[in-house]
């Protein structure tokens, strides 16, 4: 993620050299982060990849990669701590709304409902966040370091075309496909009556879940494109939005 | 400024940038200034007037005066209708932005709406209309008085404050930006149905603790009403009609005022008061729920209130707490 430093106004050496510190610190803790972020999306990779070629078939898969998928997926609310303090420039909003999502999908929905864990739609929108993820991370590495290669910065800005509607769908059939084991076993949910006088349906809620992307999906990726527009046709852009 | 459709008020009398010569020359110097209208954003110019003196003709019908925003720097702040032209820093030839504030609404209209809503609303749950409950229950009422008392509290409340927007309430600004109505009226009236649904259910749960609970948030909601209703009266004679003065409000004869002392919006803090009494006697997790997000809110205004009060008024009571005394 770009570092959010910025040279300060020279009032007195010492604010300045405290921003300075400041700033170095930020910028060694967020290269940390994102080289240990890109490196986990790559054994997940490498992880899918070999289990396909051992076994041939996806059956099982999901159990397989399952711990490291919740760790790096969990891990990355430190993103939302990391807008929050300001070191990068991103509102917390926009951060907090894409990792709950996230969070959501893989506890809330793949973890929690085993019988879905072998759609082939888990395996899409795995495979999609891996890519997704990898190029990500790797894309604010290099422009932590200063060494951003084209390719890098082609691969983020084009690739979301194709990945983001995929990994929509992936997302929407496998919450799809957990509705039926939901109403069944009317997990998370709650009936009346009970002493606070309130109820939860988490069948419904998945539901409304589901159309809720209908208003938030298109707006997302019109920020994209727009996004993309601006910086591969040159002009400063700082990096503001995933 | 009411420039656009209304008259400039360009006072006559000979230029007086620092002292103000007595009136009482017979000799009446009319001064006209020039006037440029330039858009904020573009800063086209939108119109230019010579010789404007007293009054200023129309130049647009299309922007009313409720949604103009007129500054003297395109980042400014909004010039307000009382403002002198003559007295604003400007020189013969005076150059104004303007910004559209969008399509506006008047408070009134806004507060009416939002809070005849759930009145209503909240009445259709409890009468049990058809399609809302098992249709068994259509019509029939609950055999727990706590859900009459709750009807009567929450449609006291509401009327209440229809009645203050209509009789008690001096506002600042006349109107605020549409889309606001749609956004307030989803949040209150979606509240109401969401606890109403609750409260009025053929399988509610009355409070735990009984009788003793729900006297006690009976005598917690009336005395915030009536806390609120003061301070609302308080604040309303700091104003005389129709004027737009702002003063520091002080505690009265009235002790339920007395709380000013300690802080700066105590309609904020009674209104909190009422809705946990509320939640007490409901005991209702989306009451709870509804106070809880109605307190963050009301803490932000009252904060930014109190910033206001502090910026205005160099003599402002240091005691005095946003909200919440000593608290917050």
């Amino acid at each position: 993620m770009a570092s959010g430093e910025e040279d300060g106004t020279v009032e007195e050496k010492e604010t300045n050299n405290k921003k300075r510190t400041k700033g170095t610190i930020a910028t060694a803790w967020l290269t940390f982060y994102n080289i240990a972020m890109t490196a986990g999306w790559l054994v997940l990779a490498v992880a899918m990849v070999r289990y396909y070629l051992q076994k041939g078939t996806h059956k099982g898969l999901y159990r397989n990669i399952a711990k490291t998928l919740k760790f790096f997926q969990t891990f990355a609310l430190l993103e939302v701590g990391h807008c929050a303090i300001g070191i990068v420039r991103t509102s917390v909003i926009v951060t907090g709304v894409q990792v709950c999502s996230r969070i959501f999908m893989v506890w809330f929905v793949t973890n929690s409902i085993r019988q879905i864990q072998n759609e082939e739609s888990v395996i899409l929108f795995v495979v999609v966040w891996t890519i997704t993820e990898i190029t990500r991370y790797s894309f604010y590495t290099f422009n932590l370091l200063n060494h951003l290669p084209y390719f890098i910065k082609w691969a983020r800005y084009n690739m979301f075309i194709v990945m983001y509607p995929l990994g929509v769908i992936g997302e929407l059939l496998t919450i799809h496909a957990s509705l039926p084991y939901v109403r069944r076993s009317g997990m998370y949910s709650l009936r009346l009556p009970n002493k606070y006088n309130v109820s939860f349906d988490y069948y419904y809620f998945l539901i409304i879940v589901m159309l809720s992307y209908i208003p938030l999906f298109p707006q997302l990726y019109f920020h994209m494109l727009r996004q993309r527009r601006r910086v591969l046709h040159g002009e400063i852009v700082v990096e503001k939005d995933e | 400024l009411d420039l656009i459709v209304g008259s400039v008020v360009a006072a006559p009398g000979p230029p007086t940038p620092a002292k103000r010569k007595p009136t009482k020359k017979t000799k009446k110097a009319v001064v006209f200034f020039e006037v440029e209208i330039l858009d904020a954003k573009t800063k086209d110019k939108l119109c230019f007037l010579d010789k404007v003196g007293k009054v200023l003709p129309s130049f647009s019908l299309h922007w009313y005066p409720a949604r103009q925003s007129i500054r003297l720097d395109p980042k400014g702040k909004s010039l307000k209708d009382e403002d002198v032209l003559q007295h604003l820093p400007v020189g013969t030839t005076a150059t104004f932005y303007f910004r559209d504030l969008g399509a506006q609404i008047s408070w009134v209209t806004v507060f009416l709406t939002e809070y005849a809503g759930p009145l209503l609303i909240y009445l259709m749950f409890y009468f049990r209309v058809p399609f809302i409950y098992a249709p068994k229950y259509d019509f029939t009422t609950s055999k727990h008085w706590v859900v009459h008392l709750a009807c009567m509290c929450h449609s006291f409340h509401y009327v209440k404050r229809l009645l203050e927007t209509l009789f008690v309430h001096r506002f600042s600004h006349g109107t605020m930006p549409l889309r606001n109505i749609f956004k307030n009226c989803t949040y209150y009236w979606g509240f109401a149905a969401w606890m109403a649904y609750y409260i009025n259910h053929p399988l509610y749960t009355p409070p735990i603790y009984g009788e003793q609970q729900i006297r006690l948030a009976l005598t917690v909601f009336l005395f915030c009403q009536i806390g609120n209703f003061s301070i609302h009266i308080a604040l309303r004679n700091l104003r005389p009609p129709g004027s737009k003065t702002r003063k520091i409000p002080y505690p009265t004869k009235n002790p339920f005022t007395w709380i000013f002392l300690l802080v700066s919006c105590p309609n904020y803090t009674y209104e909190l008061g009422s809705w946990l009494g509320f939640t007490l006697m409901t005991q209702c997790l989306p009451v709870a729920f509804f106070t809880l997000v109605g307190f963050i809110q009301m803490t932000v205004w009252a904060k930014g209130k109190h910033r206001s009060y502090l910026k205005e008024f160099r003599d402002y009571p240091t005691l005095r707490s946003p909200i919440l005394p000593f608290i917050l």
